[in-house]
């Protein structure tokens, strides 16, 4: 555990500094004046926040430093992406064939409709004249 | 944002349907996605397949993409929430594998040998570090630390509140200096 000292009359300790720390070390704003007194006062603080700056520098190294995949990732992920293609392919043909198969029941029991309203119409039309 | 016009032309030709575009895409990202995947797994099983996960669903929902951000930013979101659907999923069957052997292949620029080696070594460190940190403390990290992305972001990739994002991110930061440079005093508590 880190001894706690303390400075000024704000009565803020190392303690409560160092939880505020890893906030502020990426340019966060330290809202408390009191922790900015202490951190401009206290040498120790000062070390540990240069200390969070050199492992959040490093991390950003850690971006160019990039692995080198297995040679069997790439056709792994293109296979996977085919098998998606042609699943979405099929997908789609059985899809217009259900579009095409339902318009044409439905084609069919228009016209089948059509047909009857004529010929009701024409049944009728022979009764009248008779 | 400046957005590199060649990538813009494949993804604008991926979203056509140009099959040979994506393909292009994921050729020049995939080194990139395995990377961070390795990096939130910790293992290479794992990696490969988030990987794969994750390219299968940016296949699906390339239409959604819409061209604000880098293809490669669009594609860590997806693969930072397929990792977490994959930790999670190990998390439930057996303990975390956690692995602190790394063949990171520095590609930065040598200056001078004795600032480099340094360097080096000290990324060394940070890796092994970040390797024994919990996956939840780990994932936060890296995504923001590392990969830069909005805290927002990774909230919503790992499911979870963007304040509860920051508190991990903070966790993960002090425990990753106390491993590194341990101040007077910590070194002691950590060994009892």
């Amino acid at each position: 555990m880190r001894s706690s000292r303390f400075f000024g009359s704000g009565g803020v300790s190392c303690d409560d500094v160092a939880a505020a720390l890893p906030a502020v070390v990426d340019g966060g704003e330290i809202a408390d004046i009191e922790v900015q007194r202490h951190i401009a006062a206290c040498l120790r603080c000062q070390a540990e926040l240069v200390q969070y700056r050199k492992v959040l520098r490093t991390l950003h190294q850690l971006r160019t430093a990039v692995l080198e995949p297995n040679p069997g990732l790439l056709p792994g992920i293109l296979a996977s992406l085919e098998a998606a293609g042609e699943r979405r392919a099929m997908h789609h043909l059985l899809n217009g064939r259900r579009v095409a198969y339902v318009g044409g029941i439905a084609a069919a029991t228009a016209a089948g409709a059509a047909g009857a309203i004529l010929a009701t119409r024409a049944r009728r039309r022979v009764r009248l004249a008779s | 944002m400046v957005i590199d016009s060649e990538e813009a032309r494949l993804v604008a030709a991926a979203k056509a349907g140009d099959m040979s575009a994506f393909t292009a895409l994921v050729e020049a990202t995939q080194a990139d996605v395995y990377t961070l995947a390795y990096r939130l797994t910790g293992n290479e099983d794992d990696a490969r397949d988030v990987a794969q996960e994750a390219y299968l669903r940016a296949f699906k929902s390339l239409k959604r993409f819409r061209g604000d951000a880098r293809f490669s930013t669009w594609m860590y979101r997806i693969t930072a929430n397929c990792a977490s659907t994959q930790l999670s999923r190990r998390s439930k069957g057996r303990h975390e594998e956690l692995s602190d052997d790394d063949n990171v292949l520095d590609e930065r620029p040598e200056s001078d040998p004795e600032i480099m080696a340094e360097a080096g070594v000290l990324r060394d460190r940070v890796t092994a570090a970040l390797a024994d940190l919990p996956p939840i403390l780990r994932a936060v990290v890296v995504l923001r630390d590392v990969y830069d992305l909005p805290h927002d972001a990774i909230a919503s990739e790992l499911g979870i509140t963007e304040s509860a994002a920051k508190v991990r991110l903070h966790r993960a930061r002090r425990k990753l200096r106390e491993r590194l440079f341990p101040m007077p005093g910590e070194e002691k508590a950590r060994a009892v």
